[in-house]
């Protein structure tokens, strides 16, 4: 049962990655590194089931915080860029 | 199971090196670099290797993006294009990558029992840990105790980081006046964004001191609870502005409390000399030496964290600065 | 007897869970154009991760590692949808309008809040 989630959650994550490597803009990749990074959470905690170690739920949390901060940070980065090359255009 | 998994993951991780070194576009190389961190974790956990595997994940899928993402609004996102070929050194390096690879032949496989450091090193920690030290995570205790020297060099090379960039991008005289002004964020269009860092910054820093205090039991140490407190409190500037999270962290504040990890560390170091021991000996810290063990590994776990977190926020706080300079005085 | 029911809802919980993290996945795929992209992955990934990890809560008994999934899943729905709001804000924000036969950049409210900006 856990090796079936297990295999399925690659698969998604192999979509996520294409995805990442295909979108033609800056967003798409955003999205799918978002998505890759949820995934990746599930299948740590899939992962420490099949194993049968219960330490690594402590890395999904973490996992779980880095991945969000790390889009709200290219998110703002992005906007200023943008915001600062409208400004020296005018 | 344990194998596939392995396979289709080193199999992505080359994939995604191979579209860092084509992509052009600054920022989609960054985000890449993020997941080749999240996978180069995935895969130390599949190698059973915890805690390098939070080390990993929080380094280097958090802080590296965000300081990358910081240097960029300076450099700017596209990288330029190079118009020769350099057969020349492509040659050279598949030449050294050819005897390298041949090199390595002569070594013995990946994780056979017979190797040197199986035989000699590996057990004398495993076997004498839990009666000398105390501490179920063998991890922390060699990492602080046993090689506790290495750890100290550590240290003083994240320290020696925050100084170069210190003074690599000075702050002169003149805009030391000018950073007292308010810098204004669009705020008002970023409420949710703020309802939200609010709520989770004070679950962040718990779960920061947490992850440093439970390193003896689990998966955690100095290094990644620092890094986690830094990651929260850049989170926060990015969204409230830098002058307001400077009211809480002033730089003499940050640059001290850089210092003062380092001197705790050593401190302790200096202190076991007097007692009696060697340097970083902590059989002499308490009247029985498991409790001096776990004395001095949580003061030196303590110094690596108060460092690091430091450290970090301070080379942030530096970029942003120089950043939002031009923002306001390129006029 | 109550194992078997625990064992057999966490079954049908897990399997859910992974459908419809690989119906998000091929969505993302194959949707032509950002919003519809963000629409299908983070409405899935949300449903899809609440599933997968109750599931996992229900093989895990009362230890502290149900405490840490129930943390898990608490932080997953706050952070995807406060990340996925974010990047369609953004996205919006820096002129990408929606595939729709409508030209909405005319419209007084989608123009008011672009000169806003």
């Amino acid at each position: 049962m856990f090796a079936v989630t297990a295999l399925t959650l690659l698969v998604v994550m192999a979509l996520a990655l294409a995805r990442a490597f295909l979108g033609p803009t800056l967003y798409d990749r955003i999205l799918a590194v978002n998505n890759f990074g949820t995934k990746t959470v599930l299948l740590i905690a899939v992962m420490d089931f099949l194993a049968g170690r219960p330490d690594f739920l402590d890395i999904a949390i973490v996992y779980a915080l880095i991945n969000f901060i790390s889009i709200i940070g290219v998110l703002r980065f992005f906007e200023y860029a943008q915001q600062k090359t409208v400004e020296h255009g005018e | 199971m344990e194998t596939l998994i392995d396979i289709v993951l080193l199999s992505f991780l080359v994939l995604t090196a191979l579209a860092v070194a084509k992509m052009h576009d600054l920022f989609a190389v960054v985000m890449l670099s993020g997941i080749y961190s999240l996978l180069s974790a995935s895969l130390f956990l599949d190698l059973d290797a915890v805690d390098v595997a939070f080390t990993e994940a929080s380094v280097g899928a958090g802080i590296s993006t965000l300081l990358f993402l910081a240097s960029l609004k300076l450099v700017g996102r596209y990288e330029k294009r190079t118009r020769y070929r350099p057969m020349l050194a492509l040659g050279v390096v598949l030449a050294t990558g050819t005897l390298l690879i041949y090199g390595t032949l002569d070594m013995p496989h990946f994780g056979s029992p017979d190797t040197p450091v199986h035989q000699h090193v590996a057990p004398r920690y495993l076997n004498d840990s839990m009666a000398e030290i105390g501490v179920p995570n063998v991890v922390t205790s060699v990492l602080a105790s046993y090689r506790g020297y290495d750890t100290l060099g550590e240290t003083l090379v994240i320290f020696t980081a925050g100084i170069g960039v210190t003074s690599l991008l000075r702050v002169s005289r003149r805009t030391k006046r000018e950073e007292q002004q308010r810098v204004p964020a669009d705020m008002q269009q970023q409420i949710i964004l703020r309802v939200v860092a609010k709520w989770m910054l004070p679950l962040i820093m718990v779960f920061a001191l947490y992850v440093q205090f439970h390193g003896d039991y689990g998966p955690g140490g100095g290094f990644q609870a620092g890094v986690i407190f830094a990651a929260g409190v850049i989170l926060y500037t990015m969204l409230y502005g830098l002058s307001t999270t400077q009211k809480v962290f002033p730089r003499k504040m940050l640059e001290l409390f850089a210092a003062l990890g380092v001197l705790l560390y050593g401190g302790v170091g200096i202190t076991c000399l007097l007692l009696g021991g060697n340097f970083l000996d902590y059989n002499v810290l308490r009247h029985d030496p498991v409790h001096g063990q776990h004395l001095g590994i949580l003061l030196v776990e303590l110094g690596v964290g108060i460092t690091v977190a430091s450290v970090m926020i301070m080379i942030f706080f530096k970029f942003t600065w120089r950043t939002v300079k031009h923002k306001y005085f390129v006029k | 007897m109550i194992e078997l029911l625990l064992d057999m809802l966490s079954w049908v919980l897990l399997l859910s869970g992974s459908f419809f993290c690989l119906t998000g996945g091929i969505g993302l795929m194959r949707f032509p154009e950002f919003f519809s992209r963000i629409h299908a992955a983070s409405l899935t990934d949300t449903l899809g991760a609440s599933l997968i990890l109750m599931g996992l809560m229900l093989q895990a008994g009362i230890t502290i590692t149900l405490a840490k999934l129930i943390m898990i899943l608490i932080l997953s729905l706050i952070a995807g949808t406060t990340a996925s709001h974010a990047m369609a804000k953004a996205a919006l924000k820096s002129g990408m309008c929606p595939l729709d036969q409508v030209d909405r950049s005319q419209q007084p409210e989608i123009k008011a809040y672009k000169d806003k900006s």
